[in-house]
């Protein structure tokens, strides 16, 4: 698979990690009465579809950057590259408004 | 039909004309008091056992390809019972004990062959390890033994001993352990259970749950709706797939594990052997291919096919541990897709909803698994208690903190 890095254009997957569904970037608080099975879930459950997935790749052997990956678990097409960096922000600019 | 020795002989003077398919293709009854979902191993053994060990009756296994496409007949065929938990060593071996009667039971040739199962070490730590490993089996009432490096020089004697960075110093062996002919597991389990009046529905992919006041009472098909008392699921790579149609999200994610046959050679690997430095395990088939493999892809997948970094990886693995392979060349390969579990290890398990019943997280070890797993999920659907040597296997065990992680990786299923 070729990954292409919205700074560094076309790279080999093979130099990047692989971490999981990018819903772990929407940690749950600690400070919530259901923190307990809240934590339970992220850490654990998985939607897992055979469609179209969203998830984290580290660029390990690069610029160690963290990506967003937005790839076709059937088909392995990717279609979305994005920074986790810019996609996080985006999530905390929508939770204020 | 039933098959022997005697058998053979008078189809031989009859031109083999009597020999009859080994399971009935039949239709699908508008209800069953048991359907099991996915025809792979697990599955069609479930099957056999609650037929044959635990008296049920008007049971159906739903299959939505044909009987072993799956990872039943996708894997690298070795059974070993050498792990170290307690929770999963107890369970192993009684598959493992289940293997060495199955042909009987099943009356079909699986196969089951007991060559040897070797796990090279590579340092002082790595033996410490291993000698650990060795007497956890050994408690559980398997075989172990510890051998320093003369001895695996002996079994093997071509392999990479004196290497600089990763010299072998030894291995610990099952001797019990070994191979079985992989779709003849599929195809035994499903002339037995056939024999027995089980339903075996091929080409019938379940597309829904019908669920009502929190019990399921039966399964939406593309061959129509069928009626149950009590449906258990066993698909493997397909099981988060699967249990969303109940609206379940599960502690798994789906990866694809690649294997690898070279051409026909002279005998060369009489047993199982693993390294223990690098990703690349090997035995031999009775035609003289290597088959072997090494790490799943390690991103999520359901495309049933790899790609080339793994391919080059295992290459590489086996060309450092023997590198007399290096001209042999790779015939064919492929791809199966393993549900691994957040802890490694599966669950046998009732979940939320009355009479639905869930077998997974098999993760790419599951083919040894298969009599204990049919077994032990035939008396949770019989009993609904688990059975005593799948105790740990629980749905909750993550929630409550009793993961059973023999790598100790944590939440990461892709270095479970
Ligand atoms: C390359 C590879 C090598 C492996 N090597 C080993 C090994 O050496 N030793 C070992 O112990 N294990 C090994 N494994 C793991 C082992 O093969 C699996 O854990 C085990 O086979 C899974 O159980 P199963 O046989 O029931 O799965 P499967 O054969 O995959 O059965 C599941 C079935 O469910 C069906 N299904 C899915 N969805 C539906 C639906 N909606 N409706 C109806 N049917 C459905 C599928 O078509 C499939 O036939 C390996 C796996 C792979 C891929």
């Amino acid at each position: 698979m070729i990954i292409n890095h919205p700074l560094l254009g076309p790279r080999d997957s093979s130099e990047f990690s692989y971490l999981g569904d990018a819903a772990l970037l929407n940690r749950p608080s600690a400070k919530s009465e259901t923190a307990t099975d809240d934590f339970y879930r992220y850490q654990y459950l998985r939607d897992n579809p055979p469609g179209e997935h969203r998830e984290l790749w580290y660029h390990e052997h690069g610029d160690r950057s963290w990506l967003v990956i937005t790839r076709n678990m059937t088909t392995h097409a990717i279609t979305k590259v994005e920074l986790a960096r810019d996609v996080k922000r985006a999530m905390i600019e929508a939770s204020k408004s | 039909m039933r098959y022997s020795a005697f058998r053979i002989a008078i189809e031989a003077l009859k031109g083999h004309k009597g020999w009859k398919p080994v399971w009935r293709k039949p239709e699908p009854k508008p209800d069953y008091d048991i359907i099991i979902i996915g025809g792979g191993g697990h599955g069609l053994a479930t099957a056999h056992y609650l037929a044959s060990k635990f008296n049920q009756k008007r049971i159906a296994v739903l299959e939505k390809g044909w009987i072993g496409g799956g990872n039943v007949g996708r894997n690298t065929t070795i059974i070993r019972s050498n792990y170290l938990l307690h929770g999963n060593e107890g369970f192993y071996e009684f598959s493992l004990k289940l293997w060495e009667g199955l042909e009987q039971d099943v009356n079909y040739n699986a196969m089951v062959s007991q060559r040897g199962v070797l796990n090279l070490y590579h340092s002082d730590p790595q033996r410490d390890a291993y000698a650990r490993r060795g007497n956890a089996m050994i408690l559980n009432g398997a075989d172990a033994k510890l051998l320093d490096s003369a001895a695996v020089r002996k079994m093997y004697p071509f392999l990479n001993f004196d290497d600089a960075r990763f010299p072998i110093q030894g291995g610990l062996l099952q001797p019990r352990g070994g191979t079985v002919r992989h779709d003849a597991v599929a195809w035994g389990y499903a002339h037995a259970a056939d024999k027995n009046g089980v339903d075996i529905i091929e080409n019938c992919e379940v597309t829904g749950f019908k669920i009502e006041q929190g019990r399921c009472i039966g399964v939406e098909t593309t061959r129509g709706y069928i009626g149950a008392t009590k449906v258990g699921v066993a698909v493997a790579g397909n099981s988060s797939r699967v249990m969303a149609m109940a609206g379940m999200q599960l502690p798994l994610e789906s990866h694809v594990l690649q294997a690898f046959v070279s051409e026909g050679l002279k005998p060369l690997i009489d047993g199982v052997i693993t390294y223990g430095a690098g990703h690349f395990y090997v035995s031999q088939s009775d035609k003289g291919g290597l088959v072997f493999g090494g790490d799943i892809d390690g991103y999520n997948s359901y495309a049933q096919r790899g790609n080339l970094p793994v391919i080059e990886d295992v290459c590489e693995g086996g060309m450092s541990l023997m590198p007399n392979i290096g001209k042999a060349r790779i015939l064919r390969m492929w791809g199966g897709i393993v549900d691994m579990s957040m802890d490694g290890s599966p669950i046998i398990d009732k979940t939320h909803i009355e009479g639905l019943y869930f077998n997974g997280g098999w993760c790419y070890g599951g083919f040894k698994a298969t009599p204990a797993s049919g077994y032990a999920f035939a008396h949770l659907i019989t009993t609904d208690m688990p059975h005593k040597t799948a105790q740990a296997y629980r749905m909750d065990r993550f929630a409550r903190g009793l993961m059973i992680d023999e790598k100790g990786q944590g939440a990461q299923p892709n270095l479970h």
